[in-house]
């Protein structure tokens, strides 16, 4: 078997195409990988079970249509049965088009291997984090997209070759005008550790205790929906059923009372620590590590105990 | 901005306004939009999940549904501006069954203008973004949109596959989305940050948050809804791909622990030796 795996090497290669690369070493046979542009070290992907690199460099600032039929075009030289993406927004635009075009059955957002006892099914998160679906493909071909921080990047070989490869990609007919990436942003659908806030924190001006703790344990910073609605934080860091989804290895809370839809969107988070000043907030049933107290006493106090941490391991 | 161009204009000339507002409209290279809008019925966000027939159908006993946020919120709402300041038209569709008629009018009262539903339970995303093609197709419009996803199957798929279906753009997770005639700029998320980006109609877009504010339908939209027209259309056969096999519910979580609030530094020791993750 021959499984495919498209990775966007236009900005570098993030943890998410080392995910996508083991995902497709585990389901077994031969591993290629197809990508445009010229950033990245694509080699690297050798090192965690790839086979080959295929990649079409003359291709920059590619959209989506174009991805569609570069992938569709290595698709049918490989001989893929599989071909695997991470669930980002290129995936979330090709991956369909994609499925269409190959009349192959799409698994969005899947967080295990497919189990092939019984045919091909794959579970996938559901009603937004709050269930587990098991979606089985009824097609002969089959496209994955994994959803970040399902499965762990493992070393598996070395460097592998890159070869050139036409694409016939066409032309682009959406024009990538900028791209705004904040420095030293971490991702947040990326980020193994969360530091969020809610309308507890008050205001905006009080913030400044939610970054410096993110700081000190290098994490992503995200927030409830009323603290984006009303503009105290951007859009972005919403996370919940109508925000972004995360399953971060830790996620802290603090000023967050827990609404069945803000659960809805983090209760994929490992370990889940709550700060609140009423023991009555539901978080606390979702959480792992509680904490009863101000959130403006208890956050620097916490930041305190991490740096100290930190600078003794 | 330009409304208000408008408003000083009409006033001072009298009856040759409607010339004049045609001519402003030219100026402006202002395109009147045919805008077809995509609708998914998902439970109401408070609903008890649960599944029956040994975990294999969702339980629906009990849930009230309502129009997908995503849908709702950002692709109706857009589109009701668009045409608001450039003329045009708004068309709802969905993929359902008559129960879904009642999100269907929920959607003519914020102010769509008339509604196709498509007579078939929507099986999967392939079914469902063909018969929407299909009748797209059928009828050419010049922006589709969707919601960004569902909050019921979260697959975010619909979209793509009707773009592929009709060979046109597709844009995902749109935040933003501004006007020039016959080309879009929109904002989409990009992990991390936010892409510009630039298309011509016509052109199918996903519709997330940023895009515009939920709006409440008044009296006067729901009496107007109930004899808007709502056309209804047989399903193409067609294959599904995929279907949903069995459901699970997360494990319940173990109690939670306490830490003194005094005592942080017990935290991160639990957290770097209990938890393992820091
Ligand atoms: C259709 C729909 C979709 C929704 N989607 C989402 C979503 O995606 N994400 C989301 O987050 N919400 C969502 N909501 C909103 C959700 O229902 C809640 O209203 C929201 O999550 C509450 O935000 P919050 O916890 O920040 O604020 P509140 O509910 O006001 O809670 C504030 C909490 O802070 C605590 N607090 C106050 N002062 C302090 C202090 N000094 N120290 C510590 N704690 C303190 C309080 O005890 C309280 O528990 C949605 C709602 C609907 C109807």
């Amino acid at each position: 078997m021959t499984s495919l795996v498209y990775i966007n090497g236009e900005h570098g290669l993030v943890k998410s195409a080392f995910e996508a690369v083991t995902y497709a070493k585990k389901l077994g046979g031969d591993v290629i990988v197809v990508s445009s542009g010229k950033s990245a070290d694509l080699g690297k992907l050798g090192e965690y079970g790839a086979t080959k690199v295929l990649v079409d460099s003359s291709l920059e600032k590619i959209d989506a249509q174009q991805v569609t039929r570069l992938v569709a075009a290595a698709a049918e030289q490989v001989g893929a049965e599989v071909i695997v993406f991470s669930h980002d927004l290129v995936a979330k635009a090709v991956a369909p088009r994609l499925s269409v075009r190959l009349k192959a059955g799409l698994v969005s957002g899947a967080t295990s291997l497919p189990d092939t006892a019984n045919g091909f099914s794959v579970k996938v998160n559901v009603f937004s984090g709050k269930a587990f679906g098991s979606v089985s493909v009824k097609t002969a071909k089959k496209i994955i997209s994994l959803l970040p921080n399902s499965i762990q990047p493992e070393l598996n070989g070395s460097a592998c070759p890159v070869e050139e490869f036409a694409g016939h990609a066409g032309e682009a007919s959406i024009k990538i005008l900028e791209v705004k990436i904040p420095e030293g942003n971490i991702p947040l659908p990326e980020a193994e550790l969360v530091v969020s806030a809610g309308r507890g924190l008050k205001g905006p001006e009080n913030w400044g205790m939610v970054e410096d703790l993110a700081k000190a344990l290098g994490a992503a910073t995200a927030c409830s929906r009323p603290v984006a609605d009303i503009g105290w934080r951007p859009h972005h860091e919403h996370v919940g059923q109508t925000g972004v989804a995360i399953r971060p290895n830790l996620y802290i809370a603090a000023g967050i009372s827990g609404a069945i839809q803000h659960l809805a969107g983090v209760n994929g988070s490992k370990v889940i620590v709550v700060i609140n000043t009423d023991a009555e907030a539901p978080f606390f049933k979702a959480a792992d590590y509680g904490v009863l107290g101000d959130a403006f006493e208890v956050l620097p106090k916490l930041t305190e105990a991490v740096k100290k941490f930190k600078a003794s391991h | 901005m330009h409304n208000k161009n408008h408003k000083i204009i009409l006033k001072s000339h009298g009856e040759n306004s409607f010339l004049l507002l045609s001519l402003c409209l030219l100026l402006e290279n202002v395109h009147k939009m045919k805008i077809l809008v995509c609708i998914s019925k998902s439970p109401d966000t408070t609903s008890k999940i649960a599944f029956t027939d040994g975990n294999t159908k969702f339980d629906e006993n009990g849930v009230q549904y309502i129009v997908n946020p995503y849908d709702e919120w950002y692709a109706l709402v857009r589109a009701l501006e668009i045409k608001e300041t450039s003329g045009g038209t708004v068309t709802i569709i969905t993929v359902g069954t008559a129960a879904d008629e009642a999100i269907i009018r929920k959607a003519l009262a914020i102010g769509a203008d008339d509604a196709v539903r498509i007579d078939a339970e929507p099986t999967d995303a392939y079914f469902t973004a063909g018969q929407i093609a299909k009748y797209a197709k059928d009828n050419s419009f010049d922006l589709i949109l969707t919601g960004k996803e569902t909050i019921n199957y979260n697959g975010s798929q619909v979209g793509g596959m009707i773009a592929e279906d009709l060979d046109l753009p597709f844009v995902s997770l749109a935040v933003k989305m501004d006007v020039d005639g016959s080309t879009l700029k929109m904002e989409q998320e990009i992990v991390g940050g936010i892409q510009v980006v630039e298309a011509n109609l016509p052109l199918v877009v996903s519709c997330a948050k940023g895009m515009a504010e939920q709006r409440i339908p008044n009296m006067r939209g729901i009496m107007a809804a109930r004899t808007k027209p709502l056309t209804v259309i047989a399903a193409t056969p067609e294959e599904a791909f995929t279907a949903y096999e069995s459901y699970v519910l997360p494990e319940a979580k173990k109690a939670c622990k306490m830490i003194d609030p005094n005592n942080m530094d017990e935290l991160v020791e639990l957290l770097h030796s209990e938890a393992k993750v820091i």
